[in-house]
Parts: C-alpha cells; sequence; structure tokens
C-alpha cells in the first residue's frame, strides 16, 4: 500500500508510481467494455467444461471423444477407399500398371503397407539393410517378376510354410565338406567372378562341383534354390573376402515371414506392385 | 544529474498527495464507461472529400467480385478471385501460383511504405478517410441520423423514458445496421467464390457451411465493430495511432489548432470588439462533429483519426462571425511556428523520411513490376530421392531416384525439353517413358498444371569422383526458347 498516491497535473489521472527517464506511466483506467469481455471469456470457458470432457472422467455434454472422431474419420477413409480396393481386387496386376489412376492408388497403398509391414528390415524405399535384400535394385534372390515377388510376399523365404521359398547352402567349413585351403581358393575364384574373370585352376574346379549346380556355371545364380548370383557387384553378406569365407564356411540364411492370412489379398497385390516398381522389377 | 533534472521538471506536473486524504475522497475507479460520442452532421469541404471517399470505395468493394475476366473455358472468369480449393489468386490479367505468394507480400510492403508516405507528407489521411473502420462507421453514422436525427435529437432520444417511438426507431436502425453487415459479410465471402454462384447458393440454403460460417463471422464484427465499438477500435484496438506518430515530423500536414491566434478564447456577442481576445468563440462545435468526441484545441492527440471534419465546422462558425477561416486547419508544425511569429510559410515536402518512403516504394514497385512481367511461365522442382539415397545395380554402376515436378503456368499445353547437365557418362531414364539410357526426354504437361513423373539417373561404376556430384537439369520450352535449371546432386558410396 503506497502511502503517498501521485496525480497528473494535467488529466487529474492517477500515476502507476513506475517512472521512465522522468516519465511516469499514468493509470488510466480501462475501458469498461474489456472488463466484459474478460468476464465473457470466463463465462465460456465454464460453458466449455461443461460441453467438453475437460474434468478426467467426465464425458462432457456433447460426448465428444478425439478417438470416437479418429475412428470415425478412419471409417470414412476405409468406405471412400472401398471402390478403388475393389477394382484392385478384380483387375490383373499387369492391368493396374496399365491404368495410371489406379496405379497411383495402389502405389500409395502399397507404400502404406510397406512402411507397416516390410520396412523394419528391408527399409523405406527398399533400401535394404545389412543382410537384408535391396528391393530398389535390379537383382533378385526369388525372381523380379510380379507373380514371383507376389510369391514371395504370399509364402516368405524358409519359414517351415509349405509354400515357402527355400533353399539352404551347405556349411563347407563347419560340416568339414571342404578343407580351409580349398574355402580360400573358391573363395577367391568367387571374388572372380564378381569382377568379370575367371580364375582357371583349383578353385575353379572346386567351384564347379561344389558351387555351379545351384550358384550357376559362371555365377549368374540360381533363384529356384534363391542362389544369389555371384557375378554382379551387389553383395547380401558382403563382399570382402572376409566375408565370403565366413559365408562359404558356415552360411546365414534370411528368413521372411510368410504374409498369408497376416494381410489380406488385396494388400498383397499392392505391395507386389509396390516393390516391383521401387526400381528393379522385372 | 539528468535524473534529478527531470525529477525537478516532473515536480511542475506530478502532484503528490498524502494517500490517506485521498482514501478519504473518491478512489478513481479500476475501469471507465464509455463516454457515449454523438457526432453532429457537419457539410463543408472536408465532409464532401469524406462523402466521395465513401461512396468510392464502398462501390469498389461491392462492385468488384462482380467483374467478369476471360481467361478460356478452363479458368474462372471471375476477375478478383482467390481460388483456395485450386490454390490460385487471379487478379485480372495476373494469375498467382501458391509458390508466388511472394507477390502478395511485395504488395503488402508497398501498402505499408505508402501509407508511411502519405502519413509522414499529410498526416492521417488513411485513418480520416479510407480506413474501412472509418468507412464503415461513416455509413453507419449516417443510418443513424437518418433514423434518430441529428446530435440533440439522439442525445435526447437516448435520454427519454422507453416509448413505442424510441423502440421503433431503435430497433429500425440496428435492423438496417444488420442489412448493411450481412451484405458486407456476404461480399467478403465473394472474393473467395464465384459471385454469381456464391449468391444463388447463399439465398437458396446450398453454400457450404464455411460460407455462412465466414459471411456470419464477417456480418457479426462489421455490426460490432461499426455499429457499437467505432471510435473505440481507433483508440484501444488499433495499433496504427500509436505507431503513426513516428512516421510525422514538423513538416507534415496535420489537423491543428491554431493556438496563436484562437486563444484566448470566449463567447462572442454581435458587436463585441475582438480586441484583446483570440478568434476563438468557444462554440464546442469542433468538438461535437468529432467522430471521435475529442477536443482539437488540446493538440495533436492519439484519439485524432486526421478526418478534418472539424475545419468544416469551424469554418462555418468563422464565416459567421466574420474572422478569418482555418482557424482549425490542415497546417505543419513549422508552419504554424512560423505563423505565430509573423514569419512567411514555408513548406518542405522534400525530407529525408518522405525521400526515403519514396525511393523504397519506387524501388519495391519496380522489383514486383520487372519480376511480374519476366516471369517464366514454367518452372521445374527436383526432389531426390532419400530412401534409397542411390542404388548400386548389378554391374555395379550407381543409380540415382529423382520425382521431377514441371510447373505448367500457361493455357496450354506444352512440351518440354529435359536435359542433364553433369558427368558426361550419366545416363536418365524416365519411368514410363519407353527405352532407357537418353540423354534428353520430350516430356508433356497439360495446361495450367503441374506433371509429376519419375526419373532415374545411373552413372557407370567408376566414374563417381567423390560420394557427391553436382547434376542439374535443364528444361527448355523449344517452341518459345525459356529455360530453367535445377541444381541437384548425384549421390553415391562413401568411398
Amino acid at each position: 500500500m503506497p502511502t503517498k498516491v501521485e496525480k497528473d497535473a494535467i488529466t487529474g489521472t492517477e500515476t502507476t508510481g513506475h517512472e521512465w527517464d522522468g516519465i511516469k506511466e499514468l493509470n488510466t483506467p480501462l475501458p469498461r467494455w474489456w472488463l466484459y469481455v474478460l468476464y465473457a471469456t470466463i463465462a465460456w470457458s465454464l460453458v466449455y467444461y461443461v460441453l467438453y470432457p475437460t474434468i478426467p472422467g467426465s464425458k462432457g455434454l456433447l460426448g465428444y471423444s478425439q478417438r470416437v472422431e479418429l475412428s470415425e474419420n478412419l471409417a470414412r477413409a476405409k468406405a471412400r477407399q472401398a471402390g478403388n480396393l475393389k477394382r484392385v481386387a478384380a483387375t490383373p496386376m499387369a492391368e493396374i500398371r496399365g491404368d495410371p489412376e489406379l496405379l497411383n492408388f495402389v502405389l500409395t497403398g502399397g507404400r502404406a503397407a510397406f512402411a507397416d509391414n516390410c520396412a523394419p528390415c528391408h527399409a523405406p524405399g527398399g533400401a535394404g539393410r545389412p543382410e537384408y535384400p535391396v528391393l530398389a535394385d535390379d537383382d533378385w534372390l526369388w525372381g523380379g517378376g510380379l507373380e514371383q515377388i507376389q510369391h514371395t510376399i504370399l509364402y516368405g523365404v524358409r519359414n517351415g510354410h509349405e509354400e515357402a521359398r527355400f533353399g539352404e547352402m551347405p556349411a563347407f567349413g563347419a560340416d568339414g565338406l571342404l578343407e580351409a585351403d580349398q574355402i580360400e581358393a573358391v573363395a577367391d575364384h568367387v571374388l572372380a567372378l564378381s569382377e568379370g574373370g575367371a580364375a582357371d585352376g583349383v578353385g575353379a574346379e572346386i567351384y564347379a562341383e561344389n558351387c555351379a549346380a545351384c550358384h550357376g556355371a559362371s555365377g549368374e545364380g540360381g533363384r529356384d534354390f534363391g542362389a544369389p548370383r555371384l557375378s554382379d557387384q551387389i553383395w547380401l553378406y558382403g563382399g570382402k573376402r572376409s566375408d565370403v569365407l565366413a559365408q562359404i564356411r558356415r552360411p546365414r540364411h534370411g528368413v521372411m515371414p510368410s504374409w498369408t492370412g497376416r494381410l489380406d489379398e488385396t494388400t498383397i497385390k499392392m505391395l507386389t506392385i509396390y516393390v516391383h516398381a521401387l526400381g528393379g522389377g522385372e | 544529474m539528468r535524473h534529478l533534472e527531470s525529477l525537478e521538471q516532473m515536480a511542475d506536473t506530478v502532484q503528490v498527495e498524502d494517500a490517506l486524504s485521498v482514501e478519504a475522497q473518491k478512489r478513481q475507479p479500476l475501469y471507465a464507461g464509455r463516454v457515449e460520442v454523438y457526432p453532429k452532421d457537419v457539410s463543408g469541404r472536408f465532409r464532401r472529400i469524406k462523402w466521395a471517399a465513401l461512396v468510392g470505395l464502398l462501390a469498389i468493394y461491392y462492385i468488384v467480385p462482380w467483374l467478369r475476366w476471360d481467361r478460356g473455358a478452363e479458368a474462372p472468369d471471375q476477375a478478383v478471385l482467390v481460388d483456395m480449393a485450386h490454390e490460385r489468386l487471379y487478379f485480372f490479367f495476373i494469375e498467382i501460383w501458391p509458390q508466388e505468394v511472394y507477390y502478395l507480400a511485395g504488395l503488402l510492403i508497398l501498402a505499408a511504405v505508402g501509407l508511411f508516405l502519405v502519413t509522414s507528407i499529410a498526416g492521417r489521411v488513411w485513418c480520416g478517410y479510407s480506413c474501412p473502420q472509418t468507412v464503415w462507421t461513416d455509413l453507419f453514422m449516417w443510418v443513424e441520423r437518418l433514423i434518430e436525427g441529428d446530435r440533440n435529437a439522439r442525445i435526447k432520444l437516448d435520454k427519454s423514458a422507453p416509448s413505442l417511438d424510441k423502440a421503433a426507431r431503435k430497433t429500425l436502425k440496428h435492423a438496417l445496421w444488420l442489412v448493411i453487415a450481412a451484405a458486407t459479410g456476404g461480399a467478403w465471402i465473394m472474393y473467395f467464390n464465384d459471385a454469381p454462384t456464391v449468391v444463388r447458393a447463399i439465398f437458396t440454403g446450398q453454400a457450404s457451411p464455411t460460407v455462412y460460417f465466414f459471411a456470419g463471422l464477417f456480418t457479426a464484427t462489421t455490426y460490432l465493430l461499426a455499429g457499437w465499438a467505432r471510435e473505440q477500435v481507433c483508440t484501444y484496438m488499433c495499433p496504427w495511432p500509436r505507431i503513426q506518430a513516428a512516421m510525422l515530423d514538423e513538416d507534415s500536414l496535420v489537423v491543428t489548432y491554431e493556438k496563436w491566434r484562437g486563444e484566448p478564447r470566449g463567447k462572442h456577442k454581435k458587436g463585441q470588439s475582438w480586441d484583446d481576445r483570440g478568434d476563438c468563440v468557444d462554440c464546442n462545435m469542433c468538438v461535437a462533429v468529432c467522430p471521435t468526441g475529442i477536443d482539437i484545441r488540446d493538440g495533436n492527440q492519439l484519439e485524432c483519426i486526421g478526418c478534418a471534419l472539424c475545419i468544416d465546422a469551424c469554418n462555418s462558425v468563422m464565416e459567421r462571425v466574420g474572422r478569418p477561416a482555418n482557424l482549425i486547419t490542415y497546417d505543419t508544425e513549422r508552419n504554424q511556428q512560423n505563423r505565430a511569429l509573423g514569419q512567411p510559410s514555408s513548406y518542405q515536402l522534400a525530407r529525408p523520411r518522405t525521400v526515403i518512403y519514396s525511393l523504397l516504394f519506387l524501388v519495391v514497385a519496380g522489383v514486383m513490376l520487372w519480376s511480374l512481367i519476366f516471369r517464366p511461365t514454367f518452372d521445374i522442382n527436383v526432389l531426390h530421392e532419400r530412401s534409397p539415397l542411390f542404388v548400386t545395380l548389378s554391374d555395379g554402376d550407381i543409380r540415382n531416384g529423382y520425382t521431377i515436378k514441371l510447373l505448367n503456368q500457361t493455357r496450354a499445353a506444352r512440351a518440354f525439353v529435359l536435359s542433364l547437365d553433369g558427368p558426361p557418362a550419366a545416363t536418365m531414364q524416365v519411368v514410363g517413358q519407353p527405352g532407357d539410357a537418353h540423354e534428353a526426354v520430350v516430356l508433356n504437361a497439360r495446361a495450367d498444371s503441374v506433371a509429376t513423373f519419375r526419373v532415374y539417373v545411373t552413372l557407370p561404376k567408376g566414374e563417381m569422383p567423390g560420394d557427391t556430384v553436382p547434376i542439374n537439369f535443364v528444361l527448355r520450352d523449344e517452341a518459345r526458347g525459356e529455360e530453367s535449371v535445377y541444381q541437384a546432386s548425384f549421390r553415391g558410396p562413401a568411398r
């Protein structure tokens, strides 16, 4: 409580007592309507409290819920997609690719499904991760045609499903199928294959006897067994000599789940076309 | 020391009272009720200018949405239209796309600098004549005067006991205000929708909820601001009165009272001498006509919107009492001082601030005009794919993916040639176009649209000098000889 109250001589208005460079601030009264606006906002907040679920546990008079709104919006979006989804289900994949409007729908849906289900291993955009194949390149273990991609997604790889892709490379080192120096020689041959050359000699002979059945005589790969092409620049488990040696001694085998039953057929169709369009479809 | 001096100066203007004695008196209230302003009708030169401005500006506001402009079958034919749904802004022959919204920013800069310039030359003419708040308040006051009569009649009516006549007049006034407000809000909507269509839709109840909401919102704000809030908008809400003082100097024209010849003021009876007194007869006409209810004789003040109606009022009185006109006048502070001392008038239009504002205005206007005349009719945008950033192909080549957007801003379908300007070994493939390894591709873009293409660029193994190579996409319109270049980059594995 100030003991002194100052009044401006000209206007007769009290000052606030605040002073800047000798200028004193007048305590000019606020317009009354301004006060009423404040009351109105307080009254509105009470109305809002009653109408909306403001107090924990209460639903508010309007019964508004963001969760309900979200599920309604999702349902609406689903309903809007229904027509296109039906068309996707009824149209062969090759025809979808010729229909720009439907293709756009499929690629958008495929991207969403891919991000939800596939990207954890294959990375967004099919960029691949170490030991998980790149889907955007032109190299395919099990084939890059629409039907082949669809089969891989439907049944997966080495997961026990009877339709699953399956192929297993013997553990040449761990099971003692080849001697250590033989493994070294065949690794050199494999690395040479990748560079376009082929070394004559021990490595080539061992390769012809043990590897060519699956990987092909010149390393062109065997898609029936998921045997990677060795004559290219793409290495699933690494292209260093030590990587190749490790893979021959005790091969690692990737596993992919079967998506039958987890995703509906239309979604798998959309995924197939999306993966095919990532840049390497055949 | 300076502080002490200023405190001593303050002593002249601030009275210090004992708090208890003030407590004993009535304490100043925290809130003040509005002092109702009843502006009196006035006629004269500035009132005529104000009427002309009002009619002209309202005509522009209400008529412009109805002007048509032929843009062909594909585009709307409304001359001025903000088409939110299709992301276009039409202004007669100009069509603005969203990415060109800097033209709007430029326009706002022009408006601001223009306002500064005008204010530094002639004071608050914007506030007095052309601000929407002023124009609509003036219109509402005209309606009020028509129904409730002039100042004295209105004061009497407001003080009178409730009666049928009072109720009828008030109801009619508010009804007319609401009609004007609705027309104002409705016209605002027309700048964002095709005017004839939206008017029909509003009256047949088929307009969208958004249309009704905004029409209602602008109806309500017009009614409240022009009918009820009036001068309080200028005094309490608008920031401009507080800023504009910075634009003024002693050579700016402002509405001012010639204190040196008006004082000492006093009532004057016919036949009395004018010796030893000022010309001001203290008739209070200047206060009665003021739309913000102030006394201009107190000097230039924040509430004064510079409408000059007090000049008209005072001149009619000066004429009657036979004294020189313009006791309240448009004049500069410097000139007033000169005239008070009997020195010749001097006006100085060219001052640093007017020159700088003018130059700024011309530069911004020039840049905008230049860019508007020479703006390209197409554009290219390139999005480098980030996942995967690059792909190693089976033969060891590196491939990057790009999404290319062609903006064709003309009303005709066009063909562009896309070519690469980068490492000579780089080749390009457009998804959906037959063949691969192009050096240049023809891409078609429909009229007034954005065409999207996916493009792969491949660089043979060993051609990458580092992990990043700059690469330019060049888009040419062969027919017109126009070219647009986008600088992108090509990424490969780190070495």
